[in-house]
């Protein structure tokens, strides 16, 4: 047992550190940037190229495809550093899009696509929630009819980035309504800028930000663009390419926000005293440590196991719950030392830290619900992991 | 990064397991509470025949030189089947404050003892005053001009009643850490045993001192220093009893989960219900955490690296999941989980006693605050 990364990956982390520090266009320690909000997407697609350039935002892909092959834990410790800085290199072509063609597309697909993808140049927009069909998502009725060489798209998708600038969608359609609902569904890739029937409307949210809310009205999809079987799209769009899935970007972000909030309570005072001294204070900033540190540890063991070729069906879900919770406990903390301050959000006078756990404390119910909700992942803990039956 | 046990530790996880089904069942472990000695004699020699006994002691002094993140493998084992008896205070505790500070003539005359099982020890720190610092200990030895004199009293004192020896921490000068060790055999004049009726249904004593007159080679380790080696003690012992909590901990996870399968209502298993099935998946993460904060601090402590903080969010963790495992675990039994009979309640009631030994969360979380400079 060891529990060091090995000094090829702190290099590496060393390596990152220093790129982030000097290429980064925005400054990490004052604002975190969404690449889902309109506003921001344009600045991190600017530092997504810069990846790409350095071959880091592929680098989890089989070198066959141009990428690295990089080890999970060497994976593991670039995602720490970005999170660590409020970066996110995530990209759907990269993590999703990508992976699927590699493992399903044809030979047109691939370098149709896989190409643009690792330069960052396609803006993807994640097509599978509807208005009916979220924690259900096998039940998606977005229906995809055959007309000669075209799919007829006719439906609605919700809680996407296709609001902010987004050049493609991947989605899940119906192909088949008399099928079992899971076999019944293809995988399709659409185009949304300047396609007759896409309409997008952003979607306010209580964060400040928006989603989007992509409607089809009959619109014209080349049946080139179905990725593997059709009727198979489900189990298509379940593949997974051996991305390190710790989750270890949010106790990398958590001990960030807590070294913030323990700065915080040893700068300000109430009754002219230090928060810092506060001993109900000091007991539950001790405890979001101890908290972060644990995730932190089991989000590494998820890494490791993938690396033994172990599957972490119930640790990865461990993580998820546990990772998103803690967020949630860690700005509820925040907000609870910030007090009549804590009201005060971005762009406010007096805001305190730029009114960043504010907001961050709204985002932070998000997390809970959005890539599989809290109670999802409990049943998949119980079920897959523990093997007890099922209702 | 390597998250797995080695192929010694798989080795010694196995067979620590098929002797400890075979050997400590619960009707055992259940016995043994209602039992004046508290374990078996004969089941001690058999695990001395295992080369537990002497798993950290070097092979010059008949151990077998393990390192300590094996003892917790062990003692994760131990854990999970609630092994009754000296071990911990012996092994942990006395025979580790031995190694790190005894002479040479210590070390030639109790470790090889220890080892072969010959040899109890028990640690007594802890006093009326329940704390687990250098001003908690008032027990007083005074240099007599032949030796020394101790007075005081020592609580929740582990398995004194059948140790052969107990190291004491005394308190010989003026200063908050003029404190000494001492080996002292059980049976020298004027040391009265009271054992304690404890929720645990372990063997702990009130140790009353009265003019106990040891010689000057009883001392252990240096005059007024010996707090460093309590200090070092402590940081085993919060770890050892923290892969014990993470080996009952596991266990209860499985019951619970064998049981949400097997018990039925409304016509079906109680296990298909969600709120049985999250209740299980909220054990199961903690455990999951248990497990990895327990090994890293465990590791630190094998590679000699600093690890003050990691010892503190080990054990304040552990603490609280372990506390939340045994509700969880209690509420999805039932009331047939409450009875004598069924092994449920055997693990909260143990889970509470170490919840408490070496520091509880909020003791715990001092240490943690105090190193984020708070």
């Amino acid at each position: 047992m060891d529990f060091k990364f090995q000094n090829v990956d702190e290099d590496f982390r060393s390596e990152v550190v220093n790129f982030v520090d000097t290429k980064l266009p925005w400054n990490w320690k004052k604002c975190d940037l969404d690449p889902e909000d309109e506003k921001d997407s344009v600045l991190v697609g600017q530092f997504k190229s810069k990846l790409a350039d350095k071959g880091w935002l592929t680098m989890a892909w089989p070198e066959e495809y141009g990428g690295q092959s990089a080890s999970h834990m060497r994976q593991v410790v670039f995602n720490e550093e970005m999170a660590y800085r409020g970066i996110s290199a995530g990209d759907a072509g990269v993590r999703m899009v990508g992976p699927i063609l590699m493992l399903y597309g044809t030979e047109d697909q691939k370098n149709d696509f896989l190409p643009k993808i690792a330069k960052a140049e396609i803006n993807w927009s994640q097509g599978y929630s509807e208005p009916d069909a979220g924690s259900d998502l096998a039940s998606v009725q977005t229906r995809a009819v055959e007309d000669g060489d075209d799919f007829i798209v006719t439906g609605s998708k919700i809680w996407n980035s296709a609001h902010a600038d987004s050049d493609w969608m991947f989605m899940l359609a119906r192909t088949d309504t008399d099928a079992p609902k899971h076999r019944g569904i293809s995988f399709l890739l659409t185009e949304l800028k300047d396609v007759e029937g896409v309409t997008i409307e952003k979607i306010p949210m209580m964060w400040n930000a928006y989603r989007g809310l992509a409607t089809f009205d009959n619109v014209k999809v080349p049946r080139k663009n179905l990725i593997g079987e059709q009727n198979r799209g489900w189990y298509v769009g379940a593949a997974l390419l051996d991305f390190e899935r710790s989750g270890v970007d949010r106790p990398a972000r958590a001990r960030r926000i807590l070294e913030e909030l323990i700065s915080f309570c040893r700068e300000n005072k109430k009754n002219s005293r230090p928060l810092s001294d506060d001993p109900i204070i000091r007991k539950e900033l001790a405890d979001l440590s101890v908290q972060i540190e644990t995730a932190r540890l089991m989000c590494y063991n998820v890494a490791w196991m993938q690396s033994q070729d172990m599957i972490p069906n119930k640790e990865a879900s461990i993580t998820k719950v546990y990772g998103t919770e803690m967020l949630n406990r860690l700005y509820t903390l925040g907000m609870k030392i910030m007090g009549l301050y804590g009201q005060l959000g971005p762009g406010s006078k007096l805001a305190p830290m730029d009114g960043r756990i504010e907001n961050a404390w709204l985002r932070s119910f998000g997390g809970m619900v959005a890539a599989g909700t809290s109670e999802i992942q409990r049943n998949i803990i119980a079920t897959r992991g523990l093997g007890l039956p099922r209702g | 990064m390597d998250l797995g046990l080695t192929e010694t530790q798989q080795m010694l996880r196995n067979s620590a397991r098929d002797f400890l089904v075979a050997e400590c069942s619960t009707d055992y472990v259940r016995d043994m509470e209602n039992d004046h000695r508290g374990y078996s004699p004969e089941m001690w020699t058999k695990m001395s025949e295992q080369g537990w006994q002497g798993l950290m002691i070097p092979e010059i002094y008949g151990g077998v030189e393990f390192d300590f993140q094996d003892l917790t493998i062990l003692l994760e084992e131990m854990g999970r089947y609630m092994v009754p008896g000296p071990f911990f205070s012996t092994v942990v505790l006395s025979s580790m404050a031995i190694m790190e500070s005894g002479s040479e003539q210590q070390k030639q005359e109790y470790l090889p003892q220890i080892a072969d099982g010959q040899l109890i020890v028990t640690f007594a720190l802890t006093e009326p005053s329940a704390g687990w610092g250098p001003k908690d200990v008032s027990l007083r030895a005074a240099d007599n001009g032949s030796g020394y004199t101790l007075n005081g009293t020592k609580l929740f004192v582990p398995n004194g009643h059948v140790s052969d020896l107990i190291i004491v921490v005394a308190r010989t000068g003026q200063h908050k850490e003029d404190i000494s060790l001492f080996v002292c055999p059980t049976q020298t004049e004027g040391i009265t045993h009271t054992l304690l009726n404890t929720i645990a249904s372990d063997r702990q004593s009130e140790v009353v001192f009265k003019n106990v007159s040891l010689p000057y080679d009883s001392l252990l380790g240096d005059l007024e220093t010996g707090w460093d080696i309590v200090s070092k003690v402590l940081q085993w012992g919060t770890v050892g009893k923290c892969a014990e909590m993470v080996g009952g901990a596991q266990q209860v996870l499985d019951m619970t989960v064998e049981y949400a399968k097997q018990r039925t209502q409304f016509g079906r298993p109680i296990g298909t219900f969600q709120a049985i099935q999250h209740h299980c998946a909220n054990m199961a993460t903690d455990v999951e955490g248990s497990r990895y904060v327990t090994y890293q601090a465990a590791w630190m402590l094998s590679e000699r690296l600093e690890c003050s903080k990691q010892v503190a969010s080990a054990k304040a963790w552990v603490s609280d999941a372990y506390q939340r495992i045994c509700a969880l675990g209690h509420q999805s039994h039932g009331a047939i989980g409450f009875t004598k009979e069924h092994d449920m309640q055997l693990f909260s009631r143990r889970a509470k006693a170490a919840e408490v030994f070496f520091g509880d969360t909020d003791y715990h979380l001092e240490i943690v605050a105090k190193s984020l400079n708070l």
